[in-house]
């Protein structure tokens, strides 16, 4: 069956207040940018309270829905098909073929809502919903009408044209990106951060990305995997920018410098700094790293707490207290884990020690960090200097 | 300056290929199967690479199958030729240090009740005769030996092994990956006992995607790509024209002026060979160099990981490949390497220098200068 439209439902942002139409509009914004990938024509629009997508040209359906679905903020999207308004009894003739081609031998429950946009209409809702359930009853022997529990919902609104749909497909939840300011994503090659930038997205966060690559201790084809694993979550977050911090010089300070046991912990310390003097300059409002408590030693308590020392942005960790097999779950759902489990190094696993801290005393690792106090100023800022910004998804 | 190392990986094509190949792709197109002229012209550009192939191997024109490379030729020699023989035996050799073209087709074939037997080599890398005057038996069909090892340059003592097969198994067929030895050696399969061997264009500045069997006469082999019924109904599907072409004039130009290219490459990797041993303190892996292939060089540097190594050099334009692949996710030594007997410091740091006609002295020299620069350093910061 074609579908002329498609009605975008969503629940949060109703409630939102005197700030309502702030999230409308971004939910417009943000499925506009979600279907200018697709090929065909689609015109979002808010009308009276509800957001519709108009497909006036041929289209792809299954990809259309797939675009749509990773939107957030959409909670469900109904296949709309629009006939001419011309009179009931016309009226009643498209929605019994739009029943016969949509479910052809229908024997279940089913209730009508009808929904009169044109007041001026001459049958109330409840006349209209009534008269069309008799036509359907007439044409489907076998259905019945049950108006508390039905096993279909068709929805006829009456507004310039017809509007007739009984179909929803479950969206994705959460809240349109763009609504709640900006944060700086950690993302490694690994399964965890991708998916942790996913979740913030969902919640309305616009995200941006910092990577820290180590050549020639890791390859171009690892920064190629996180350009790849930024452009799979840039499809549900929207264009995003991807700074790339060359890492090299700063790690093999650190390991002139300190404890080799303490090598990944100061590291972390100063991709956190660096990571916010970055965020910071973007306009981004927190950090959102996919740590999760007791997975590796550089995320026990301890860990996370000496990482957490350095910064005075709030981190985000939607991951915290996720099982990795949990995640790995949305991984799969959201397609970024085919390309996390490539192998190619990353900069966190070159320089591990044997025996890492596992419970890092913060005074003691501030004492090391004093070792760096010589040349690291100098490094860091050579590094903010020469990262490079990747636009992905635009 | 940039110095590509990398020929065991792929070459450069001869510019006479690119421009046959665009030739046949823009002039004369037609399907060598057409009966009109244009089917004849394009067919003509085939056989004229079979005759090419055919004279430079010293075998009959129709004993050159064309395919799309190395892998395939491979598999239809491994596959077709003990599914055509199973009734003569069951029993297979394949040698440790096989390409995964030859030893995965092997795993497959014991998966369907084949014996696979492996021939182990020496320290060198270079197989061990004795060994398979032991593995050899009446009910052998098929024995598959590279004539040159892709990650050391070994070579195989080729006719001897002919010769000990036909003796002790008259059942069982020779095949030959000659994939890194064509265009390197002078290479007569009647003179050596080869039954099968399989060539590939795109290590002899050929294009990608082509390559061809060579099947004695006599040699029973079962298709394993059915169709049309091109090449005899050996390898059915239209002929890759600008392929075969490619591949027919990369051999002739090959082996034109054979002897001053081969010496030249000798020399390259003799320059290399002292430079690395005087003033980068590195340990060569595999034959001594002047009996090794004329293009291969595998070198350890212990305590620097290759992976490492490869990068480094590639940030200042050199490029060679890594002897062992080897991430924190997935760790794959080398089985050529694992099968010489080397040690796990020398296989994690080994990385392999191939060259080709087209490298200098003066290349050599750069990338000798870059190592003596970046091996300090890299020394310094070994994993633990």
């Amino acid at each position: 069956m074609l579908f002329h439209a498609f009605l975008i439902k969503y629940a949060e942002i109703a409630i939102k207040g005197k700030n309502r139409y702030l999230f409308e509009d971004a939910l417009v914004r943000q499925t506009r940018i979600a279907l200018d990938a697709l090929e065909g024509e689609f015109q979002v629009c808010k009308e009276r309270g509800r957001v519709y997508v108009y497909c006036p040209e041929e289209y792809d359906y299954e990809e259309t829905i797939e675009a749509l679905k990773r939107v957030f903020g959409i909670v469900g999207i109904c296949p709309v098909v629009i006939y001419e308004n011309k009179g009931f009894d016309r009226m009643a003739e498209d929605v019994v073929s739009y029943m016969q081609a949509q479910y052809p031998s229908f024997r279940e429950s089913f209730k009508v809502h009808c929904r009169r946009a044109d007041k001026s209409y001459p049958m109330t809702s409840m006349e209209v919903s009534a008269e069309l359930g008799a036509r359907i009853l007439d044409a489907f022997p076998g259905c019945s009408v049950d108006v508390h529990e039905p096993s279909l919902n068709l929805t006829v609104e009456i507004r310039e044209k017809i509007y007739v749909y009984s179909e929803t497909i479950k969206g994705p939840g959460g809240m349109p990106v763009g609504t709640n300011g900006k944060a700086m994503l950690l993302l490694s090659g690994g399964i965890d951060s991708p998916v942790a930038g996913y979740m913030i997205a969902k919640r309305g966060v616009k995200v941006d990305a910092v990577y820290f690559h180590a050549p020639p201790y890791t390859s171009e084809r690892a920064k190629q995997k996180v350009v790849d694993l930024a452009k799979l979550v840039s499809r549900y977050s929207g264009p995003m920018r991807l700074h790339v911090v060359n890492f090299t010089d700063i790690q093999l300070y650190i390991y002139d410098q300190c404890p080799h046991e303490e090598l990944t912990i100061i590291m972390r310390r100063y991709m956190m700094r660096i990571a916010e003097q970055i965020a910071q300059k973007s306009g981004c409002l927190g950090l959102i790293t996919g740590e999760s408590i007791g997975q590796v030693a550089s995320q026990t308590l301890q860990s996370l707490a000496a990482t957490n020392e350095v910064c005075t942005l709030p981190v985000y960790r939607p991951l915290i207290g996720f099982d990795k097999q949990e995640i790995v779950e949305i991984s799969h759902k959201i397609n970024t884990y085919e390309t996390s489990i490539q192998p190619f190094e990353d900069c966190c696993t070159i320089f591990v020690a044997k025996h890492p801290v596992t419970k890092p005393n913060i005074k003691v690792i501030q004492r090391s960090e004093t070792r760096l106090d010589e040349k690291m100023d100098a490094l860091v800022q050579t590094a903010l200097d020469t990262a490079e910004v990747i636009s992905i998804g635009e | 300056m940039e110095a590509y190392f990398d020929n065991s990986a792929t070459t450069r094509c001869y510019a006479c290929v690119r421009d046959i190949v665009v030739k046949t792709m823009m002039e004369d197109y037609g399907n060598p199967s057409a009966m009109h002229k244009k089917g004849v012209e394009a067919e003509s550009y085939v056989k004229a690479a079979r005759e090419t192939l055919a004279s430079i191997l010293k075998v009959k024109e129709k004993e050159i199958l064309f395919t799309s490379g190395g892998t395939e030729s491979n598999n239809l020699s491994l596959i077709g030729g003990a599914m055509a023989n199973q009734r003569r035996g069951k029993h297979i050799i394949i040698t440790e240090v096989e390409h995964a073209a030859v030893s995965m087709p092997a795993s497959y074939l014991k998966e369907q009740g084949f014996e696979v037997s492996l021939l182990p080599v020496d320290a060198a890398g270079v197989v061990r005769l004795d060994a398979l005057e032991e593995l050899l038996r009446p009910d052998t069909i098929l024995v598959s030996v590279m004539y040159v090892n892709n990650e050391v340059g070994a070579v195989m003592p080729v006719a001897k092994i002919g010769e000990m097969i036909h003796r002790k198994s008259p059942n069982a067929l020779f095949h030959v990956d000659a994939i890194q030895a064509f265009g390197k050696y002078r290479i007569y399969p009647k003179k050596l006992g080869i039954d099968l061997m399989s060539v590939s264009a795109h290590k002899i500045h050929g294009p990608k995607g082509a390559g061809f069997l060579y099947i004695n006469e006599k040699a029973k082999v079962q298709p394993q790509i059915l169709g049309g019924g091109q090449q005899g109904g050996l390898r059915s599907g239209t002929e890759n024209v600008p392929g075969a072409a490619g591949l027919g004039a990369a051999a002739a130009e090959s082996y034109r002026d054979f002897d001053r290219k081969i010496a030249h490459l000798y020399e390259l990797k003799e320059r290399m060979a002292e430079g690395l041993l005087s003033r980068c303190n590195a340990i060569l892996n595999g034959m001594p160099v002047k009996e090794g292939a004329p293009h291969i060089l595998s070198v350890s540097f212990p305590g620097v990981r290759s992976e490492v190594l490869l990068h480094t050099l590639e940030e200042r334009g050199v490029y060679v490949s890594a002897g062992s692949a080897c991430s924190s996710h997935k760790r794959k030594a080398s089985s050529t390497l694992t099968a010489m007997g080397l040690s796990k410091g020398q296989i994690e740091s080994s990385i392999r220098i191939s060259f080709s006609e087209e490298n200098t002295l003066e290349e050599v020299e750069y990338c000798l200068s870059v190592l003596e620069e970046v091996l300090p350093t890299l020394r310094r910061y070994a994993r633990h």
